[in-house]
């Protein structure tokens, strides 16, 4: 069996490239928080305590729009609805584990930690394979907080007209660029993408995300039953 | 309620997302099906943060004409397709939505 540390780095390996992307996110977060009006030490716990990218900008979103702080916090929660569907996914990988253990690793159930070790999780069956989540997230909490603060640091010294806030959905892009090639997939993710870009005005509270998933994972399961019968 | 009421719940609520269904699901309750279909999560969730992020402009409204970020999202996938390399994917949409908006 690999030793956990291995499994570990394997896992801050895999997810570096998806990194690359996070550093201008992160600096982005910071500058954004404290031109809001946010303290530096409460830019800096948002990302320590929330540790969600796209959630966070949400957050400064809403709140610089005068939103109330109920609606603040079940949008956070709506984009982070997303995490339910990635712990259903891992939980299978993780149920023997002891519940401190379940505990800390939930922290660290990311977009990018949770994109790479789903992979290695279904291919790798030793007992320790979910140092390789525990690797990716810890990368991914690292350079998150380090650009935060970075962002917090530097201030308005990052020109806006670079667009670096576009380097997020490109982050996603490549993500899903193994599933480009597959047919269900590509329908998926075209009817994924109109529900959320038609209902992004119209369904409250941004939930849009989820259910925007929720119907993509419904098409999904009728196309996957369709081709099957066939 | 205070700035940091409302990050503590803020952070709350996120743990919980993160947390309930690792806590909550057991093994048994998996079968292939199942499986199948969760398989599909990564391409029914990250197009909803995409296309809106794509489609969608500052003022929040839906923009199709002269929007750069539409044509370097499709450079991006063609050289994803091709390359299947998360790096050259990134780093072709970037190159070539900066190419858009500094060049032309």
């Amino acid at each position: 069996m690999k030793s956990s540390f291995k499994i570990f780095l394997k896992g801050i390996i895999d997810v570096s490239p998806l990194m690359i992307p996070v550093v201008p996110f992160g600096l982005i977060f910071g500058v954004l928080a404290i031109d809001i009006g946010f303290s530096p030490l409460e830019t800096m716990g948002m990302s320590l305590i929330i540790f969600g990218g796209a959630s966070q900008i949400v957050l400064l979103q809403l709140f610089s729009g005068g939103a109330s702080s109920l609606v603040i916090i079940s949008s956070v929660g709506a984009v982070n609805s997303r995490h339910l569907l990635y712990g259903a996914v891992v939980s299978e990988h993780l149920s023997d584990l002891k519940l401190i253990w379940k505990i800390i690793i939930s922290y660290f159930l990311i977009d990018q930690a949770f994109a790479i070790s789903n992979e290695y999780l279904k291919k790798n069956k030793n007992n320790n394979r979910y140092f390789h989540l525990v690797g990716g997230g810890a990368t991914c909490w690292v350079i998150w907080q380090s650009t935060t603060l970075l962002g917090i640091i530097l201030g308005s010294a990052i020109p806006e007209k670079l667009g670096l806030s576009f380097a997020v959905p490109l982050t996603f892009l490549a993500l899903l660029v193994n599933d480009f090639r597959k047919f269900i997939n590509v329908v998926v993710i075209i009817i994924s993408g109109l529900v959320a870009t038609l209902g992004y005005n119209y369904i409250p509270f941004k939930a849009y995300v989820i259910v925007a998933a929720l119907v993509g994972l419904f098409t999904a399961m009728i196309l996957t039953k369709k081709i099957k019968t066939k | 309620m205070s700035n940091w009421a409302l990050i503590i719940y803020c952070g709350l609520i996120t743990y919980l997302t993160r947390f309930t269904m690792i806590a909550l699901i057991k093994k048994e309750m998996f079968n292939d099906r199942i499986r199948e279909v969760l398989s599909f999560v990564p391409s029914a969730i990250f197009p909803a943060i995409i296309f809106p992020a794509i489609f969608i402009n500052d003022s929040g409204s839906f923009q199709l004409e002269d929007n750069p970020k539409i044509i370097a999202a499709i450079i991006a996938m063609v050289i994803g397709i091709f390359t299947r390399s998360i790096i050259a994917t990134i780093f072709s949409g970037l190159a070539s939505y900066w190419f858009l908006i500094f060049v032309i």
